[in-house]
């Protein structure tokens, strides 16, 4: 079994999109929508939920007013300023970052953690197979804890089921909800656009994914967009040793698909969907290629 | 003083763009900061091209466990709720990279053996780009204090008459701590439905914080109504509209902004700023 993710650095590129190709070409897949807080892949897929979870995320302080005397002690110990005193103390939830120092340093035994139900993830069939996703609660943090609780789940399922493939559907960025969707996968299919951006954006998620050891292969997206700006992350994957997996043109039945709730395969043209087929194909032999240092070694 | 965040629920849909341009356009009337909070791939500076002139690394303290000093008892391990310290029977193991700097370790340590030193978790650099003040955070590689460094780079918002935001997508905690404390959030969206999911959880987190909240749609012809009818239902205001334009991307792809070479381009950013300005700035 083989866990791919799809990742990008910029938003936008059209990850979701090609997760949902690759889902319609690959055969014994389970899913996995990484992008907690903006998940779009139910929306191509269609998935009929059958297991709902709540989700739990990080403990925050909370104060028992009848018990604070307002001595404000906890607030010089707090470093996220996640405490202010109107007479007693008050907790700002969106700076608290759950450390328990107030709990600890209150004289009167006043504060308390909580954790907290701050979303919910989802175990769904689709037409390409089981899908894990999730729901977190709007402003809220501990997207990265969601992330690994999608993907250990994931990682379950197949294992039981036999699957092939776990592919993941990553967030855009390179902070923490990238890191949890990519340390320990086998592949991570970076999709780009030529765009400065997009290929600045590449380099710092392909710089994420180095740091955790996980192999990379690039995705020219809307690669007509910019040609020379193509050619240039042509030349980068040549220069540090990553393969350029497909080459896509900008193309309206990636939005068409999209409105009318169907296939990208099959709103596609003759074109397109050879080099949707071509990059999928380009996926799997590079992840095949990534076990060939144990073959030499044989 | 007033300020401005741009931020956008799905990627991707022209939040740079948006928040580039609209500092360019009211620099040539007022002082504004531009302020790069997406600091996980920030990219104003590619547009804008600010010439920087002062750098500096962004840390957050982690423990340092002196083991002639140490007896293995377990306190900080104990106390520690991210994991980031863990006592054996010979010595204190820290992992650093998610180590929240809260202090704890070193407090309740009965021996005095936790002391704390500064670790960098990503940079800010700072300048101008012709009127224009410049700040941005850059996350280093491998790291998850995205929230501590966008509020590094917020701190150093200076007195101007517009500071404007631009924001991570998405709508967990780096863009509230973007678009904590703005006067008004400007959500760039597309017609589509991806752009309309997201633009809902976007408003959703933008009105459990109170904040003034526009939609701009981005894009627009490429998909269809869904925004507005969104819009008019949640009772949230559309303070513009940029067209699909291939020129528009084109000149977007070589960090170019067509404010100045293409009218339509910036007839629909002034209205933006029109809006905004008969909103909040007067």
């Amino acid at each position: 079994m083989k866990e791919i993710v799809v990742l990008s650095g910029k938003g936008g590129t059209g990850k979701t999109s090609l997760t949902a190709v690759f889902a319609s070409l690959m055969s014994k897949a389970v899913l996995v929508d990484c992008d907690v807080d903006a998940a779009n892949l139910h929306l191509l897929l269609n998935p009929l939920v059958e297991e709902r979870h709540d989700f739990a995320g990080g403990a925050k302080a909370r104060v028992d007013t009848t018990a604070c005397d307002g001595c404000g002690l906890c607030i010089e110990g707090c470093r996220f300023e996640a405490i202010r005193l109107n007479g007693i103390a008050a907790v700002d939830p969106l700076h608290c970052e759950g450390c328990g120092i107030c709990a600890r340093i209150c004289p009167v035994g006043a504060v308390s953690l909580e954790s907290r139900v701050c979303g919910q993830w989802f175990l769904s069939r689709t037409r390409n197979g089981p899908m894990f996703h999730a729901r977190l609660a709007p402003g809220q943090d501990n997207s990265g804890k969601l992330v690994s609780t999608l993907r250990q789940s994931a990682r379950a399922l197949a294992n039981q089921i036999g699957a092939a493939w776990i592919l993941v559907d990553g967030p855009p960025g390179a902070g923490c909800p990238v890191i949890s969707s990519l340390t320990g996968a086998d592949y991570v299919v970076m999709v780009t656009e030529p765009t400065l951006s997009g290929s600045s954006d590449l380099q710092r998620a392909v710089a994420v994914a180095d740091h955790f050891r996980v192999p990379t292969g690039i995705i020219i997206n809307k690669a007509d967009i910019n040609p020379e700006i193509a050619g240039r992350i042509e030349e980068y994957a040549a220069a540090t040793g990553r393969d350029v997996l497909g080459r896509i043109c900008y193309d309206p039945a990636f939005t068409r698909a999209q409105l009318s709730g169907s296939s990208v395969l099959q709103a596609a043209s003759a074109d397109l969907r050879l080099s949707l087929e071509s990059a999928w194909r380009a996926v799997e032999r590079a992840v095949q290629k990534e076990r060939s240092p144990f073959a030499v070694i044989q | 003083m007033i300020r401005i965040a741009v931020a956008s629920g799905k990627g991707g849909t022209g939040k740079t763009t948006v928040a580039t341009s609209l500092a360019l356009l009211l620099a040539r009337e007022c002082s504004v900061h531009f302020l790069d909070c997406d600091v996980e791939a920030p990219n104003g500076a590619l547009f804008l091209r600010p010439v920087i002139d002062v750098t500096g690394q962004v840390t957050r303290p982690v423990p340092v466990v002196d083991e002639s000093v140490c007896d293995h008892c377990g306190d900080c391990s104990a106390f520690c709720r991210f994991h980031a310290l863990a006592t054996t029977a010979r010595r204190v193991l820290v992992f650093p990279e998610i180590c929240h700097g809260c202090g704890g370790c070193a407090l309740v340590c009965p021996r005095g053996a936790v002391s704390e030193t500064p670790r960098s978790i990503g940079q800010i650099a700072e300048g101008s780009a012709g009127a224009i003040r410049f700040t941005q955070g850059l996350l280093n590689a491998g790291e998850t204090a995205t929230v501590h460094l966008i509020r590094a780079v917020r701190r150093r918002e200076s007195a101007v008459d517009v500071a404007i935001v631009d924001s991570a997508p998405g709508t967990s905690c780096p863009v509230v701590a973007a678009v904590e404390g703005a006067d008004w959030v400007v959500l760039v969206t597309e017609p589509t439905p991806f752009g309309l999911n997201d633009l809902g959880l976007a408003v959703e987190m933008t009105r459990s914080l109170g904040l003034r909240t526009g939609v701009v749609i981005n894009r627009d012809g490429l998909g269809d109504d869904r925004i507005d009818r969104f819009c008019a239902s949640a009772g949230i205001p559309i303070i513009g509209r940029i067209a699909d334009d291939r020129r528009v991307a084109e000149a977007y792809s070589r960090g170019d902004l067509p404010l100045f070479s293409l009218p339509s381009f910036r007839a629909e950013i002034e209205a933006i700023a029109d809006y905004l300005a008969a909103e909040v700035l007067v």
